[in-house]
This record gives C-alpha cells, structure tokens and sequence, in this order.
C-alpha cells in the first residue's frame, strides 16, 4: 500500500523547538515570587534505625518555612508492591534516602538548614551484595514484607530478603513439568551440557536533565504537580492513592508534564517526585519546588539493578538446544516497588528469542542496602541477554559450529511455545540475522584493508587485533496486561489539528510519529500538526511511557481517533450531500478535503466545516465542531498464571526481535577497544519515521556499548555511591563513538499495531554488551563474564592468559557455582553428522 | 550583593546579585534566560554553555562578578531572530532527540566552525567532545555539522 506519511523520514514535529531552546522543561517554568524550595535530609547510613530527628534548630534557621519527617506522611506507596514511605520512617535502607525536607524561602537557606536536622539513627548491619541477603542467618530489610500490598503475580517470600519470585517451568509434553524440578533429568537427552556465571553490576540512566518537580496545593485543596515524569498518570494515581489520607480524590490532583529531557527509564513510575506533592500539601497556597543535583540523580532514584547469572544449557550435537536452566539473582536494591517487574519481566523471557524444549527459570527479586532498583531501557533484558549470548557462543565453540549457524537452527518462530506456553509473535528474526550476516561479511573485507586483522591473532607480533561478534535480543513490553492508551483529536477552524494524549515526548520522536498517523488518516499535511504535552486534567489517560510500548499502544489509540472523526466527517458530508454522492462508501479524503469515488468534481474542503459546520442554502448550518476520540488496551492480555510453572498466562503482548554485531579493534599493550563498525537490524514490524527508528539504533547502541566498555558502578563498604558524578562515572562523548553503526530495519507487521508497527526504542541497546563480549573472545580466546569489559581486565587477561574471568567480582554467587567443564560429546554424538546449513 | 553590568545578547545589563551567584543562575533565575540549562552544575556537561566575550564558557562555573564588563551571548542571542544556517542543518537531519543538550551543543558548533570553517570530522568530534547528551549517540549531530561543513565549502567553490 502507498502511503503519503507513514514509512516517510518526516522532520521532528517538535525539531524547532528544541534546535531554538525554546522547549520548555521543568525547571524552566516559572512560579513567580512565592515560590519555596525544598531540601532534603539524607540518611548516611545504608541501613539503620531511625532513634530521634530533633527538628529545633533547622526549624530556627532564617528563611525556613516548615521541617518535615516521616512522622507527618506515614504512608506507603508504589507500583507494583507498596514497600516504600514517602519519607523513610523507622528505618532507613541506603545511603541517600529522604529521611526529612527544609522547606524555605530560597534553595541556600533550605540547604543550610537541612544540614541542622539533626537525626540519630542506630545502625543495621548493611546488607550490600545478592549473597549477603541471601545467607541463612541474614538481616531482614524489610521484616514487614507479608503485610505489603503487591500485584497478584508477584511472590515474595516472607521472612527473607527474596521481594518476588518468577518462576518458569517449561517442558514441551506438558505432563513432564514436574521433571523439570529434578536439574538432572532436564539434561539426560543433551549430548553437551555448559554452564557457567555471568555478572553485571549496576548503571545510571543519566538523562542530562535532572529529575525536578514543582507542587502547589492551593486553598480550595487542588493539587497540582509540574514534573519530569514519563508517567503523568502514574504519577497521579499514585499521588492520589498515597495522599488519599488527607481527603484527596484523583479528580483533585493534576500532573503536567513539560517536555522531559530524557528519560531512559529512570523518570517512570513515581521516585522524588513523591516529596513535590506531599510537601506541597504543607504549605498550602505556595508552590514548592524540589530539584535533584546530579549526585541525587546517580543514589537516589532508580539505578539498573545488578545481576549475578547462572547459565546452564544443554544441546544435541547438531546444535539443537534442549535445555536451559537460569538463576537469575537481582539485587534489587532498597524498594522493589517497581524493580520487582524487571524480576518478572526477565524471568518470563530469559530463554531469549530461542525456541526450547525444556526451562527452568528462577529470578529473585533481593533486597539489599543501595538505591532502589528500577526501570531503565531494556528493563532487565539487557542484563540476561549478555551472559545468554556469551554462553551461546562458548557452547558452538565447543560443539564447533558456527555460532551464527546455533542460533539460525534454535531461533524462535511465529507460533512456537513461549517459556511460559502462549505463543510467538510473527518476527523477522531470521531476515534479521541474514541481513546482519550480509554487513559482517563487508566486515570482512575491511579486515583485509588492515595489515593484522585477523581474528584470534593473539599470536600476533602487532598490538593490534580485531574481532568480530554477534548476538541476537529481543524484548517484549513489561505492563500490567490492563495497561492502556487513549487519544482525543480536535480539529481547529483552519482545519489544523491538536492530538491530545499524555504519553511523553522524552525525546524518541513520539510525537512525529503521532502526527504521521493521524496525517495519514486524515489526509492533513504534517505542518498543521500540534500534539500536546500531557496534563492529566486536560489530555485522555496513558499508563506509561515506558515499555516501547507507546507506538504500539498511543498510536493505536490515536489511529481509533482519527479513524474515529473520519468516520464523523463520511457520516455528515453523506447525508448533508446526498445529492453529490452515493453514500459513504463513495468517499474518501484528501488534501485536507471528502471526496468521491463517483463523482470526480465533489470536493469539500475541511476547513469549510471542521469547525463552522456545513452552510445550508437557507442560512442554517450542520454538524459542529469535529472531535475524535480513540481507547486502546490489549484485552487478550493476562498476567495471571501458576506460581510454579509460571504457565497458562499471556502476560507479554508481543516481542520485537532483531539481531547485532560489532568490529572492534583491540590494542593489546593498553587494552583498548576501539569499534569500527556496528550493525543492528530491528524488526518494527513499520517503521513509521525510518530516520527515527535510526536515531534509536544511534542512541541506545551507544548507551549500551557504554555499559558493555566503562560505566559501572562503585561503592564502598558502607554502601555509600563513589562516583556520583559525570567526570566519575563517565558516559560516552563524541570521542567515544564507533566509526560506523548500520542501522537495518526489517518489516514484518505487527497485525494489532498502528500500520503494522510496534515498539524498538529499548531494544537498541540490548545486544552492545554480548557482542563486544564475543568479539573480544573472537580476537583474544579470552571470555570475559563480568559487564564491564575493561581495558583493565583485557590486559590483565592477556598477562595471565586466563580464559575465565577476573577478580575481583563485584558480586559472588548466591551458591557458589563451579564452573564446570562442559560433559564431553557422548559416542553416538561424535558420530552423528553436523548438519551444516539451514 | 554585588553590582554587576554586562551585554546580555547586545542589551546593556544592570543587576543586583549575590556574589556567589552563578552566570547559569542568574541568566536562568533573574534574567529569565532559559536556554542554557543545567546539567550537573559542576562543568561536567556542557549544557549550561554560553558564549563570554566570544568565547564559549560553563556558565554553571562561572561567577557572577566575574562576567562585569563583559559581553555575553546566548543561544537566544544568535538568533536574529531567525534560525542561523548551522541551526538550520541540525533541524534537517533531526539531530536532537530531547534536546536539552541542544542549546549547549548549538552553541559549541557554532563556535567551532567560527573558529575553523572546514574541519575535518576528527575535529568536530573533538570539538564537540565537552557537550554530553545521552539519546542521540552524537551521529546526527555530527552528521548534520559535517553537512554544515561540505555544503558551505561547495557553495563557496560555486560562487
Ligand atoms: S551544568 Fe554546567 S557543565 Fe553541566
Ligand atoms: S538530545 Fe537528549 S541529551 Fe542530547
């Protein structure tokens, strides 16, 4: 089908503002001379009891205006699984927490006085690493977890530190699922078993904007919040829910949020913006404002959990995967109330896009004594798919098939069995990877314009040697399955539109990509285009924006409305001209105007009636002003299945899949990775705006070739954050770029989703770390099992010649885990054939 | 507080401030300049970028007396009151995503091609290097400088 908007690489509808400055965020409102600001008091302690918070002599402090503690807001909120107090009250459980705020007249006097409350805490053993808060005889961080309100699936454990347990059990002969318990016999009919550990520590977002909020709780008991949320109604429902004490309904409070700069998950679900509301409500008739500096930004809001990854997997000899065992230990960090779904989300899906026979998955949600764990782009995806997709590799090593070809023979199919029993979506896996294959293979020549580029040239007497790698990823949105997606469309006189929705413009193009849909359906040039950021009062209800799920599900919506005021529009030019044409089947629109199939001279300009209404002959008019409204929520989706099987759900939507690899060159004597070249093909099923779907590829590859190269995390033995900063924690500058990434988009549609499309900003970052990871093994024979992948470590490898990984962990496994030499190919498997091809 | 007067975008400044103040402040709080914007607060990040008697400066590092007598130009003040060239190519290539790196970085372009109208890619990336976003991974904007760079260098060949 031609379309006129949809696949076309549009400009930006919101470029000019940004390219001006003129975008205004959150901290670029103004509130005029009243406006107070609040400070907060943190806790020094990683876990300690709260004794005694003496207010006095803060309260003294010239320009204060109120001390606030726990005490004055005792109550619990949050997404998924309410264990967390707007303020710490009785316990404090990492370095960084709110434990009070200064509200006063200016940020230096709140500053001041937050440094006078004086708090006397009796310190907790702090429980800083997965093994710790899984000893037998450990502290417990939160020994009320029975008593917290949680979704129904999740699981936590009383009377341990485990926040939640997915389990997946999955055997094909269904009535074997009970084997599946006993290891042993999930591996008997493999020809070779591997297992193995795999670590990753945690990571910061670091949106160049800070998070910030502003609320005013005027006299007549409204409550707004302004604030750099990608979860408008999130935000207000949970406002709601937790201020609900003070007789606030959700019709009283409004959030607004400006434009958002950046999020990557980190401003989702509701972290400081908590304290704008509640501290608003103690001052009522003056807003108040709270900022985080950039050190808040890196402890106090949701961190990428850490992951320790046990891997165990079983395979014929001609590379048939059958088995797979994974433990996946999260430390969680302080409040799961959001980061348990990153539990969940990767325990449903860490088979990766690979169809299995026989699954056991187990990944625990743990509390320990650092920032909350939470939602960053991949939610949890990017963590498992590194050791996965590392193992892969170190199983066709030793099964020596090409391990491209492994994954070719195991990929997942349309209609094959989830790990949890629904069925795979339609998917250009395969185009994908050939299509990655095809770019490697120019990989190759490049090899030969470098005089010592061949792969495992350790031997080598140059420094320099390159290495090729490769993985597969794939992701599915992480939602409760009632998530959901509305739009309304409002047509102006001169036959412009507003779309109104309240998902958020973080900067992914979302609201091009909005504009091209309506544009297509309605047939209106993309320049008479506004889509409005969100206001809760104003703009129809969005879950998130979160998941990659905002194409998919906002564009769904937004193509209802626009469907909704074209069927409108057929209705009244029918019947007001009935004369001119047959019915509405007989027309269509274009260039802003009906038209007819019959009648090639029948033209109605919009803006003729859009507005003002059809002018009758005898001075009367008809219709009125032109509105469309659209809902969306995936109905087939359930999140509700057997605790131990985790089977008979349908609890992902769907899954985008694709495929990655890199070049990189090695400098043996420093350690060095530098990268050539970088291809990833996506399969959006539509790409909307092709040069945005790039962008994405630019972006998230670079943020994860970061992950995979530098950035990590430190703290030291009290749990207290090292490198809270930029010039510390260093994320990539334009020096840091590879010197080419091919972005491949592969099209297969999406049956429910806006033109056949459905998400992909996550994905993109996904695959850096395992393919870095197998390309450095491909020019050095060494397997590094530990994110990141340093210079450091590289050199160090090479100095031992250690093909394992190196000291020391950030974290040890839960139970130590051998790793074990992988069993030899039995008799009969060594004289089967290796089927080559596909 | 200090006396303090200045050119602001070729406007004669006078105010009142507290020495301690910050350029970043002060633009953004008294004088309602929002287009630098800050970051980190600690000249980490080049969002709070501005231009200091022509040269590009990290407002959020800089004091406000120190900027009496001087002339300041922000991204609001390139504009006359139209998009310049440079701005125009980031447009076109859909170089930003949520652009609050956007005026820091417009900024550090614009001064990078004053002060070397051919660079090669090497020292656009080199002289883009002290302005971090985290959506675009910088190729775009790269690209749409480096498209700034060869179209320029064509037309003038043409003319
Ligand atoms: S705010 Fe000035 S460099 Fe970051
Ligand atoms: S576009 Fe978001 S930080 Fe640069």
């Amino acid at each position: 089908m031609e379309f006129s908007f949809i696949g076309k690489s549009h400009l930006r509808v919101d470029g000019k503002e940004k390219i001006t400055g003129s975008a205004k965020f959150v901290d670029d409102l103004d509130f005029g001379a009243n406006l107070l600001y609040a400070e907060i008091v943190e806790s020094p302690h990683a876990h300690a009891l709260i004794v005694d918070i003496d207010i006095s002599t803060a309260l003294a402090s010239p320009g204060v205006i109120k001390v606030i503690t726990g005490k004055d807001f005792p109550y619990r909120f949050g997404l998924y699984m309410q264990d967390r107090y707007i303020f710490a009250c009785e316990r404090v459980r990492f370095v960084g927490e709110q434990v009070a705020a200064v509200i006063a007249r200016d940020p230096v006097s709140a500053k001041r006085a937050a440094k006078l409350v004086r708090v006397k805490y009796q310190p907790l053993p702090a429980i800083l690493n997965v093994e710790d808060a899984l000893a037998a005889e450990t502290t417990l961080l939160h020994p009320e977890l029975e008593n917290y309100q949680h979704v129904p699936w999740f699981f936590p454990a009383a009377g341990t530190n485990i926040a939640h347990l997915r389990k997946i059990r999955k055997h094909d002969a269904i009535d074997a699922i009970d084997a599946i318990d006993d290891t042993d016999a999930m591996f008997a009919d493999a020809d070779l078993v591997l297992e193995d550990r795999y670590t990753v520590p945690r990571y910061a977002h670091c949106a160049i904007e800070c998070h910030g909020a502003i609320g005013l709780y005027d006299h007549a008991k409204r409550l707004t919040i302004w604030s750099a949320s990608q979860s408008p109604h999130t935000q207000r429902n949970l406002f709601a829910q937790a201020l609900a004490p003070l007789g606030l309904t959700h019709k009283d409070v409004r959030v607004i949020a400006p434009c958002v700069g950046g999020g990557f998950g980190g401003k989702a679900g509701v972290s400081m913006e908590i304290l704008a509301a509640a501290l608003a409500t103690t001052v009522p008739g003056r807003p108040v404002k709270i900022l985080w500096s950039r050190a808040q930004e890196f402890y106090n809001t949701y961190q990428r959990p850490g992951v320790v990854a046990t891997i165990k997997m079983g395979v014929k000899r001609d590379g048939t995967i059958t088995a797979l065992e994974q433990n996946l230990y999260w430390d969680s960090g302080a409040y799961v109330e959001y980061g348990s779904n990153v539990v969940n989300a990767a325990g449903l899906s860490a088979t990766g896009p690979y169809r299995i026979e026989k699954v056991k998955i187990n990944s625990y949600a743990i509390y320990t004594n650092l920032p909350p764990g939470g939602p960053y782009r991949g939610f949890g995806y990017s963590e498992f798919i590194f050791g996965l997709e590392s193992h892969i590799n170190e199983v066709a090593k030793r099964l020596q098939i090409d391990p491209i070809l492994l994954r070719k023979r195991n990929a997942i199919r349309e209609g094959d069995q989830l790990a949890y029993g629904a069925k795979m979506n339609t998917n250009g896996l395969i185009e994908a990877i050939e299509k990655v294959e095809q770019e490697m293979d120019k990989m190759d020549k490049m090899d030969k314009i470098r005089p010592h580029s061949h792969p495992h040239s350790l031997s080598q007497s140059s420094n320099r040697c390159y290495g090729k790698g490769f993985a597969l990823f794939w992701k599915a949105p992480a939602m409760p399955p009632n998530a959901s997606s509305s739009a309304i469309i409002k047509f102006n006189e001169d036959a412009s539109i507003n779309i109104l929705v309240s998902a958020v413009e973080l900067g992914q193009g979302f609201f091009t990509v909005m504009a091209q849909i309506a544009a297509e359906v309605l047939q209106i040039s993309m320049d008479k285009i506004r889509v409005e950021t969100p206001d809760t009062d104003r703009n129809p209800y969005e879950w998130q924006t979160v998941a990659s799920h905002i194409t998919w599900s906002t564009g769904n919506a937004v193509f209802k409305a626009a469907t909704d005021i074209r069927d409108q529009i057929f209705t009244l030019i029918s019947r007001e001209f009935q004369k001119d044409v047959k019915d509405v089947s007989d027309l269509y629109l274009f260039e802003e105007s009906v038209r007819s199939h019959s009648n090639p001279h029948f033209k109605v300009a919009y803006q003729d009636f859009v507005i003002s209404g059809i002018s009758m002959p005898d001075g009367t008019f008809r219709g009125g002003p032109l509105l469309g409204r659209g809902s969306f929520m995936p109905e087939f989706s359930t999140a509700i299945s057997d605790p131990e099987t985790g089977q008979g759900g349908k609890p992902n939507v769907h899954y985008t899949v694709g495929a990655s690899a890199a070049m990189i060159e090695i400098d043996k004597e420093s350690g060095k990775i530098t990268i050539p070249k970088v291809v990833l093909a996506i399969d959006c099923g539509k790409a909307i705006n092709p040069q945005l779907v790039q962008g994405q590829v630019y972006g998230g590859m670079l943020q994860g070739l970061a992950t995979v190269l530098y950035e990590n995390m430190h703290f030291d033995e009290s749990g207290r954050q090292l490198n809270a900063n930029f010039t510390d924690y260093k994320i990539p500058t334009t020096l840091d770029i590879p010197e080419e990434i091919v972005a491949i988009i592969v099209e297969s549609a999406q049956k429910d989703g806006p033109f056949g499309a459905r998400g992909m900003g996550e994905h993109t970052m996904i695959p850096a770390a395992p393919i870095i990871a197998n390309a450095v093994e491909d020019a050095l024979g060494i397997r590094i099992r530990s994110m990141p992948i340093t210079a450091e470590k590289i050199v160090a490898a090479l100095k031992h010649n250690l093909n394992r990984d190196l000291g020391p962990e950030p974290y040890e496994p839960y139970e130590p885990y051998p790793r074990t030499e992988p069993r030899p190919l039995s008799e009969e498997a060594l004289a089967a054939p290796i089927i080559s091809g596909q | 507080m200090n006396k303090i007067e200045f050119m602001l975008n070729g406007e004669k400044i006078e105010v009142w401030a507290n020495a301690h103040k910050t350029l970043l402040e002060l633009l953004r709080e008294d004088l309602g300049i929002k287009s630098p914007k800050c970051g980190c607060d600690l000249g980490d990040c080049g969002a709070c970028t501005v231009f200091l008697d022509g040269k590009s400066v990290r407002s959020c590092l800089i004091l406000v007396p120190e900027v009496n007598g001087c002339d300041v130009v922000t991204l609001e003040g390139i504009m006359r009151p139209n998009l310049t060239k440079l701005q125009q190519f980031f447009l076109d290539h859909n170089s930003f995503q949520c652009g609050f790196c956007a005026p820091g970085m417009v900024l550090s372009a614009t001064e990078l091609l004053q002060k070397n109208p051919t660079p090669t890619l090497e020292e656009i990336k080199e002289g883009l290097s002290g302005n971090l976003c985290r959506c675009t991974g910088y190729t775009p904007i790269i690209n749409a400088v480096a498209d700034a760079v060869a179209t320029t260098v064509a037309t003038t060949i043409n003319e």
